[in-house]
């Protein structure tokens, strides 16, 4: 199982890559496993809104059906169209090609709850 | 024989395929100006449509649609049917849907021509016959739930669940204090909290005891005078009866709550013990399970549901009454619902039910409990040395297994199900409920001989052995069924939802 | 009892096997005070044959001869072909449970495939689930799926003239917004009044439900409808009762219908009391991952064999639970079956054939009704196979209370659900009725 050190994490399997205040979100390598092959995907569209801890989009394969949720507040300025369209890309490269959303925020502060990449590597390990 | 048939008291093996033929879809078939149809003549002037509608109502032809013969039509059918596996084939045990044996005279009961023949809109004078069926069958059916009142008009279990709730949020608005919350345990079936988000409710799940039933410390954590009722379906989905019912129904009832009965698994208390003597007020029926109605590979059902007097003002509009002049609907339900479906319900489907429990009568309805309990609780001790029981609890009408034991070797719930289908039996309710890991649910029913189970019984041996002896092979299975495993992901990914000319 | 196989000796031995000393003893989780002591009150057992004389009496007491109906309104007297009964009679199929086990039930699927091709080309829609309960509860799916798909839109506008089983029901689903709902009115001609619909449509509209042909029988202008809908952005949901219509005239999938939800018992050939019915139930590609119900999916198996699956199943209650688009469960799969093979024994010739000769006897009585004096017909609009006629002479009730007992259902009094509609008659012809037949409503019409 994949988890980049340069990447922060989230308790429900989202990554999060910082940069200033924008954020880029997908799911991590364990989250892809988890669900099996994925077959849908649905994203919110630029310029909406997205709101911490709350669902952004949706991940769908032939046996269950995730909500991606929103890592903080703030705005999304741009959306991972090719994905969409290929969301087996998911599957095969979760980190680079998986990208979801990038994300304009309002409060830095609310990344200090993200956890680093050891620390979700233990929290993994703990809940299985 | 295959030389690869080693089981005892296994008959059942689909071997040979030289009957079973491969059949195109009908557009595929047929030819330019074949016609299947056999019409009169018009005794009245036939019509010019373009003199009546404007051009562009019209159409030239219905594309595409299939022209055949008969013949060719009966053979595509019939070929078709042989790829299905039903009751009238074997052993399906499972757990939740009591796939019992459909009773042939009811399917000729439900064609009398004095039932098929009536419209929903004839005088009430004109249809005495199927008001008195009705009416006999609400309360036959409300005498086995121990309920005050039944009403036939949905018309399957998830739509008497939809139709539950809304009496329960009917009579919470009518006693001026509106809920929000259902409670639902972490093992119901997904058709509980979708009829409760359907209705508008907020879903709050209570979890399981360690046992496999609920806790009633659980229960009192759960509630308050938001609730406006705990949904359960007793026996449980893992086959369990939920022993603390009495003071479960306690607490919730003290807190001004309802107590919702899921009835899907009935076939378990038919004549030993009733929900509504349990302190349930509202239950919905499945005849498509209960009733021996046909499953139809995918209905249609009935789904009737039965309440105590409390919520008898608000069930659906009309009533049926019987008056000195005969049998009536009565429209004047003020605080009725409303109407859930058009019309009464699926009558066809009541016909069968209603006959299927005339013919048991008094006498032997109990007897259907306690054979599919017995049956059920024979293959749990036959196999229980072999697969891994999560529950030490007794078992009602059916028995949950897990993968546990078979998974050291790296054999699944999945591929033990598919195995299954080759040696001949359909498959037991896979990887539900989800409460317990990768779950292996058998319900043989009532309508199972012993030697019936025993097959069964001695297929599962069999396939532990194989898991120990050879666990590669089972990625393969099924070998010996028509298709082979399907692939799910294709078809989900870029679905293709109909046949089409242009790329066929 | 003949369906309980088991012997004394079985249930010995298998209690032995279990290692308890009586069938008592495996209900003891059931606590004591719940235990029924004694039999249920319920008739007693009957053998076959007391079974099927206490049937057929009360079959026998229904009047299904010796008149003649013409009753449609929403339910319809249509003749089916008798090779239908004998497939659906095959217990590989009315035995078959839901087809999870695909390997198994390709049978099932195929057909379920084949069935949702047909309805599509007869609606020229572009995809259809695997049905619905019937055409009402389709309805209500409909506006809700409407309200899911237009995200920020909630008001339903429904025509009057859409079916009153569809818009009671309707009610029901929506009964935490019945705010959102507004009836859109109809016109002179019987058809959706469009200025009305002006007036109603906004930027909060999610959809506008409208029938084709709609209760009065009438055909709307589909075309003309849908430039007025999607202007204003909302989705036009197009109801129906009659599928025959199609055999004849364009499907409403051709005139830009997003959602169309009907009622199919006409290709079920029996009325049945209203139920079993089909709820037929289709959409646009696009718009598939938000449509409630069951729908069949082509794929390939391990070998690379043509086979079929339910799919795109994540949406549904068993996956989805509270998220669900929709919680129906079991559907009407026997009855699509069923429809299937109709579509397929009338087959590109047959319906048409058999939608003229509907359109051809409700034209016939439609001019003989014009030449009778005290009665006229009351809406302008094309029809296909049903009409509204307003009785002039007397009050519509005593008509039908006098051709009641001259063994004539002269059709539906429409003032219950239509107040507005105080002398009026829903009249339906179909290829059941003959000539003769026909000629007996005018004369006792003309009688009154």
């Amino acid at each position: 199982m994949s988890i980049p050190e340069n990447l922060k994490y989230t308790k429900d399997h989202e990554w999060v890559n910082i940069e200033g205040n924008i954020v880029t979100v997908g799911i991590t390598d364990h989250a892809q496993q988890q669900l099996g092959d994925v077959v849908y995907l649905e994203l919110p569209e630029v310029d909406d809104d997205v709101a911490i801890d709350e669902p952004f989009g949706v991940v769908e394969s032939t046996k269950a059906v995730s909500d991606v949720l929103a890592p903080c507040n703030g705005t999304v300025i741009e959306i991972n169209e090719p994905l969409v369209d290929a969301p087996e890309t998911i599957n095969s490269d979760p980190y680079n090609e998986g990208w979801m959303i990038k994300v304009e925020i309002s409060d830095e502060s609310e990344l200090a709850e993200l956890m680093s990449a050891d620390e979700y590597k233990k929290f993994v390990e703990e809940s299985e | 024989m295959s030389d690869n048939n080693t089981m005892e008291n296994t008959i059942s093996t689909p071997g040979t395929s030289g009957m079973v033929m491969e059949e195109p879809l009908i557009f595929e078939l047929g030819g330019k100006g074949r016609i299947g149809y056999s019409l009169p003549e018009s005794d009245v002037p036939l019509v010019d449509e373009k003199e009546l509608f404007d051009e562009s109502l019209l159409r030239d032809e219905i594309k595409d649609f299939p022209e055949v013969s008969e013949p060719e039509l009966m053979r595509h059918y019939v070929r078709m049917s042989q790829w299905n596996y039903g009751v009238d084939t074997g052993f399906y045990p499972l757990g939740s849907c009591t796939m019992k044996y459909n009773p042939k005279v009811n399917e000729d009961m439900c064609r009398l021509p004095g039932f098929t023949g009536s419209h929903p809109e004839y005088p009430a004078d004109m249809v005495q016959g199927t008001l008195q069926l009705m009416d006999e069958l609400e309360t036959m059916l409300s005498e086995i739930a121990g309920m005050d009142a039944t009403t036939l008009q949905p018309s399957a279990g998830a739509h008497g669940e939809l139709t539950g709730l809304m009496l329960i949020r009917a009579y919470h608005i009518d006693q001026g204090k509106p809920r929000t919350k259902i409670l639902v345990p972490d093992s119901a079936h997904g058709t509980n909290p979708a009829s409760s988000a359907l209705c508008g409710f907020k879903v709050v799940e209570v979890k399981s005891g360690p046992d496999g039933y609920l806790l009633p410390e659980a229960v009192e954590e759960a509630m308050d005078e938001d609730v406006a009722a705990l949904m359960i379906t007793n026996p449980n989905t893992v086959g369990i009866f939920e022993q603390n019912i009495a003071a479960i129904a306690e607490i919730v009832h003290a807190k001004g709550g309802l107590m919702y009965n899921d009835g899907a698994n009935m076939n378990a208390l038919l004549g030993v013990a009733r929900p509504g003597d349990m302190g349930f007020d509202v239950i919905q029926y499945n005849l498509h399970k209960t009733m021996s109605t046909p499953h139809g590979g995918g209905g249609p059902g009935s789904g009737p549901v039965g309440v105590k007097k409390i919520l008898e003002p608000f069930l659906p509009a009309p009533r049926i009454v019987k008056k000195d002049y005969g049998y009536d609907w009565d429209y004047s339900n003020e605080k009725s619902m409303g109407k859930i479906k058009g019309y009464y319900g699926n009558f066809g489907v009541m016909v069968r039910a209603y006959t299927y429990i005339r013919e048991l009568g008094q006498e032997n309805i109990r007897k259907v409990a306690e054979l599919a309990v017995l049956n059920a609780n024979y293959v749990r001790a036959k196999l229980k040395d072999l697969y891994h029981l999560p529950y030490e609890t007794d078992s009602m009408h059916e028995v949950i297994f897990s993968d546990k034991n078979q998974n050291e070797a790296g054999v699944t719930t999945m591929d033990i199900a598919k195995c299954l289908l080759d040696m001949g039996f359909h498959a037991p309710t896979v990887y539900f409920p989800l409460i317990v890991h990768a779950a292996l649910m058998i319900e043989p029913t009532e309508t199972e001989s012993k030697l019936s189970c025993d097959q069964f019984i001695s297929a599962m041996r069999e396939i532990d052995k194989l898991v120990k002896d050879d666990p590669e092979q089972f990625k393969s299975f099924p070998t010996k069924t028509f298709r082979g495993r399907l692939d799910e992901v294709k078809a989900a990914r870029k679905p293709v939802l109909r046949w089409k000319s242009e790329t066929e | 009892m003949r369906y309980l196989p088991h012997t004394k000796e079985d249930v010995s031995q298998m209690l032995a096997d279990i290692g308890v000393d009586s069938i008592k003893e495996l209900f003891k989780s059931i606590p004591a005070e719940f235990q029924l002591e004694k039999p249920l009150d319920l008739p007693n057992a009957l053998s076959e044959r007391e079974l099927v004389r206490a049937l057929t009496e009360l079959a026998g007491k229904n009047k299904v001869t010796g008149f003649d109906s013409f009753v449609g309104a929403g339910i319809y007297d249509h003749y089916a072909p008798v090779v239908i009964d004998h497939i659906l009679k095959r217990s590989e199929f009315y035995t078959a449970y839901t087809p999870y086990q695909p390997e198994v039930a390709q049978g099932t699927l195929q057909a379920l495939y084949e069935y949702q091709t047909l309805v599509s080309l007869l609606l020229e829609a572009e995809v259809t689930n695997a049905s619905m309960y019937d055409g009402a509860t389709g309805c209500a799916e409909a506006a809700l799926m409407a309200r899911r798909v237009q995200r920020k839109r909630d008001k339903v506008l429904i025509a009057r003239n859409v079916h009153p089983e569809f818009r009671r029901v309707t009610n029901t689903y929506m009964v935490n917004s019945l705010e959102d709902i507004v009836e859109v009115n109809y016109g002179k001609d019987g058809r959706v009044d469009s200025e009305d619909l002006a007036n109603k449509l906004g930027d909060d509209v999610a959809c506008v439900i409208v029938g084709h042909p709609n209760y009065f029988g009438v055909l709307e202008d589909l075309e003309a409808l849908s430039e007025q809908i999607h202007a204003a952005g909302a989705l036009m949901v197009t109801t129906f009762a009659e599928p025959i219509a199609f055999g004849i005239t364009a499907g409403p999938g051709r005139f830009g219908s997003d959602i169309i939800a009907g009622e199919g018992q006409s290709l079920l050939g029996a009325m049945n009391y209203g139920g079993p019915s089909l709820g037929i139930f289709s959409t646009r590609q696009k718009l598939v991952r938000q449509m409630p119900g069951r729908v069949c999916g082509k794929t390939s198996d391990t070998n690379d064999k043509c086979g079929f699956v339910l799919t795109l199943s994540t949406r549904e209650q068993h996956i989805r639970r509270e998220k669900a688009t929709s919680n129906i469960c079991t559907n009407q799969g026997l009855c699509a079956l069923s429809a299937g093979i109709f579509l397929s024994a009338m087959g590109k010739e047959g319906m048409r054939k058999l939608a003229k000769l509907n359109l051809s006897k409700s034209e016939y009585l439609k001019n003989k009704i014009r030449e009778l004096d005290g009665y006229e017909l009351e809406f302008s609009g094309p029809t296909f196979n049903e009409f509204v006629v307003r009785c002039e002479r007397k009050p519509a009730p005593d008509v039908l209370c006098d051709l009641y007992g001259m063994n004539v259902l002269a059709g539906v009094d429409m003032k219950n659900d239509y107040p507005e509609l105080e002398s009026h008659l829903l009249i339906n012809v179909t290829e059941v009725h003959s000539k003769a037949a026909v000629d007996k409503l005018v004369d006792a019409l003309a009688s009154r």
